[in-house]
């Protein structure tokens, strides 16, 4: 096979000159990261609150949370960042949706990938907290109400400490999971790590050297990720608890 | 002080509660026992409001529990309850597990409610298990904590859903003769369980449900001498039996 | 705001079609390839071999922590010219189909294998003794007493994560191939109308997915009790 292995690649200028191939690589890690972290909070906080209405007593709470789930659940990822995009910003009223697309084609990008992300994560991130408050013993909201707490007070102080701490590792998964989707906003344009993956295919000759390199840096990113989760695990880890429950 | 005045609740057309009255008087000590599934623990669930019913009413303190207007946070506050499982929150140290309610219910400082939990675990025998968490105690330790935890809010009255029932033998003993402590104490009690050693030696009066209902409501002392009825004759038999 | 016009749709159903059976098509390879080796990958995961459980794991792993785009770019842009020069086949084929099935196939196989796996680690041990102290084989213990266990827990995962593998397949976007996805947005483009057709390839996915995880759910009721 004829192909010229050159790592030096990534030292070369780009065609503007202003930066080398590597300072695209790192622009787009750069993007990768801002996206997923922004996102996360968006899902966390999304997924938390939805998830604490699937399991009040109240049915309209409820209802809002389980349509919330459906919607983003069935739907493809593809599909929701395009209507982010390309639709809502058609069906708001003219003066916001004028405004939004007077933006700064960058931030319209970013904006609709975060948001994108963040609802269609914390959808799932809902499941996890509600099945997370659901497999604790029914005996320790009584107890809460018993003391005299109120509802909030006791999912509050009683249940989510909890329920948290039980779904670290599926949340895990879950915050792995917006990294790997963020690669999904390089179809809007959004330069993150995939697109300049993909954009220095098209520049240079040498397509192995960049995609071993994109690929390499996101599976760190997953070691990385899955080694401070490990530690936050351990950190809130509960002495003498076992788990499950009577 | 409690007073159940014909209360029932069904799921749907099963029938839980059927017309169920009994009263408690300040310092009494009233233990509910009753064959598994006779509502004996819903009842008691009933009074601090944790269970809705549909019919009836329940007083305490002067304040009617299934009244919609009713602020339920704080009637619960003055109503200790003590469940079968023991309930600690396991994330809290047993301190933390004391202190909470009285500092985020009560809104006293976290200084007086530490002070005031650790009374408590001393008069529980327990003064040196303080910096650990619930999971690191015994099933008896762990009642004796939750016993505590209920006394630091200064209950008028104290709910025991079959306290003891989740543990081993051999601890039984060390949480009923905390719960014998406060019944000799003069503190008012509803005790549903199976230890009829403890209703022979604190009890006032002796409850018997079956199937939803309270079939007899006797004086000590009668209902171990002369059940009235076939029913509490037989559970009686069969619970010297064990 | 644009008032809508949805007018482009009925006409552009027949192209729609074709995109959704393509869809299916990839769903259908990619579910049916990647149990098969995704069970070979559990079986040789929970090996007492070493290499083949360090091959079975270093692949999950390897596939589980880089995003589906990544593993579909390799495919469409990368594996077919190395084959190329490998085998000095001709350009000239349009090998986009091939290249999605095997790039989702091998990828969903990492995930299944691991659903598979914590399946059949979900029965108890003390199943494997009770059955062994009946008398019965090592392999007759598997086959009759734990691999039905197993298969029950794991059926509404498996069938779950179909559903999630057919709204993935949209991702061929990055290939340009005509999946549903790729047709909706085609015309749209070419129409004019890409809020509508956008939106009516949002409705159908929900509309599938929300009834067939419906099945799944009751299939799921009936299995357990």
């Amino acid at each position: 096979m004829g192909y010229h292995w050159n790592w030096g690649v990534f030292l070369a200028r780009v065609p503007s000159g202003e930066t080398s191939y590597l300072g695209w690589m790192l622009s787009g890690l750069e993007t990768t990261l801002a996206l997923s972290l922004s996102a996360s909070i968006i899902a966390l906080v999304m997924g938390s609150v939805m998830g604490v209405l699937r399991t009040v007593p109240n049915r309209w709470l409820s209802g809002i949370a389980a349509l919330y789930v459906e919607v983003f659940r069935n739907i493809p990822l593809l599909v929701q960042l395009f209507i982010w995009y390309f639709v809502l910003p058609e069906l708001l009223p003219s003066g916001i949706g004028n405004a939004y697309k007077q933006m700064h084609p960058l931030l319209q990008q970013f904006a609709a990938a975060m948001v994108c992300l963040g609802l269609f994560t914390g959808a799932r991130v809902c499941e996890q907290v509600r099945s997370g408050i659901n497999s604790l013993p029914r005996g320790q909201k009584y107890a809460g109400l018993a003391l005299g707490f109120t509802l909030p007070q006791t999912y509050r102080y009683v249940l989510l400490p909890m329920a948290f701490r039980i779904i670290v590792p599926p949340l895990t998964s879950e915050f792995l999971n917006i990294f790997k989707n963020s690669a999904v906003a390089s179809t809007i344009g959004l330069l993150e790590l995939a697109a300049q993956g993909r954009q220095l295919v098209d520049y240079t000759a040498q397509p192995y050297e960049s995609f071993i390199a994109v690929t390499l840096t996101f599976m760190l990113l997953n070691a990385v990720i899955m080694g401070l989760m490990h530690r936050l695990e351990a950190k809130t880890r509960v002495p003498g608890y076992i788990g499950g429950g009577t | 002080m409690i007073s159940i005045r014909n209360v029932s609740k069904h799921y749907g057309s099963f029938q839980v509660l059927a017309d169920c009255r009994a009263e408690v008087e300040k310092g009494e000590v009233i233990v509910v026992c009753g064959p598994s599934g006779s509502g004996k623990s819903t009842l008691i669930k009933c009074v601090n409001g944790l269970e809705p019913f549909q019919d009836g009413e329940i007083v305490v303190n002067g304040i009617s529990v299934g009244d919609p207007k009713t602020d339920l946070s704080k009637l619960r506050a003055q109503v200790g309850m003590v469940f079968q499982n023991f309930e600690l929150f396991p994330h809290m140290s047993i301190t933390d597990n004391l202190a909470i309610a009285q500092i985020k219910v009560l809104g006293r400082s976290r200084e007086e409610a530490v002070g005031r939990g650790l009374k408590l675990l001393e008069r529980v025998g327990l003064s040196a298990q303080a910096e650990k968490f619930p999971g690191q105690l015994s099933g008896g330790q762990q009642q004796r904590v939750a016993i505590a935890r209920a006394l630091s809010m200064d209950p008028i009255c104290m709910l025991f859903d079959e306290p003891t029932s989740a543990l081993d033998p051999e601890m039984v003993k060390e949480v009923l003769d905390v719960m014998v402590g406060l019944a000799e104490e003069g503190m008012t009690m509803m005790v549903v369980t199976h230890e009829m050693g403890f209703a022979r030696r604190v009890a006032n009066r002796v409850i018997f449900m079956d199937q939803g209902r309270i079939v007899e409501d006797a004086a000590k002392e009668a209902f171990f001498g002369t059940p009235r009825s076939e029913r509490a004759q037989q559970f009686l038999s069969k619970i010297l039996q064990h | 705001m644009n008032d809508f016009d949805w007018s482009s749709i009925p006409g552009a159903l027949p192209f729609l079609w074709d995109g959704m059976k393509t869809t299916l098509e990839i769903t259908v390879i990619a579910v049916v390839v990647g149990i098969v080796w995704g069970t070979l990958l559990a079986i040789m995961r929970m090996s007492s071999f070493k290499p083949l459980s360090w091959f079975a794991a270093g692949y999950v792993n390897l596939f589980r922590s880089i995003p589906l785009v990544m593993v579909l770019l390799w495919f469409f842009l990368i594996v077919p010219a190395l084959l190329e020069s490998l085998f000095n086949t001709p350009r000239s084929s349009d090998t986009r189909l091939s290249s999605a099935m095997v790039a989702f196939a091998l990828f969903e196989a990492a995930y299944y294998s691991e659903i598979i796996r914590a399946g059949i680690q979900s029965v108890s041990k003390g199943q494997i003794s009770a059955a062994l102290a009946l008398g019965m084989s090592y392999a007759q213990a598997m086959r009759l007493v734990v691999l039905p266990q197993a298969f029950r827990n794991m059926v509404p995962l498996l069938l779950t994560q179909g559903i999630i593998l057919f709204q993935d397949t949209s991702l061929v976007y990055v290939s340009s191939l005509a999946d549903f996805f790729g047709a909706a947005y085609k015309v749209g483009d070419r129409d004019g109308r890409l809020v509508e057709l956008l939106l009516f390839a949002g409705a159908v996915y929900f509309a599938i997915c929300f009834s067939a995880s419906l099945l799944v759910k009751r299939f799921q009721k009936r299995v357990v009790t």
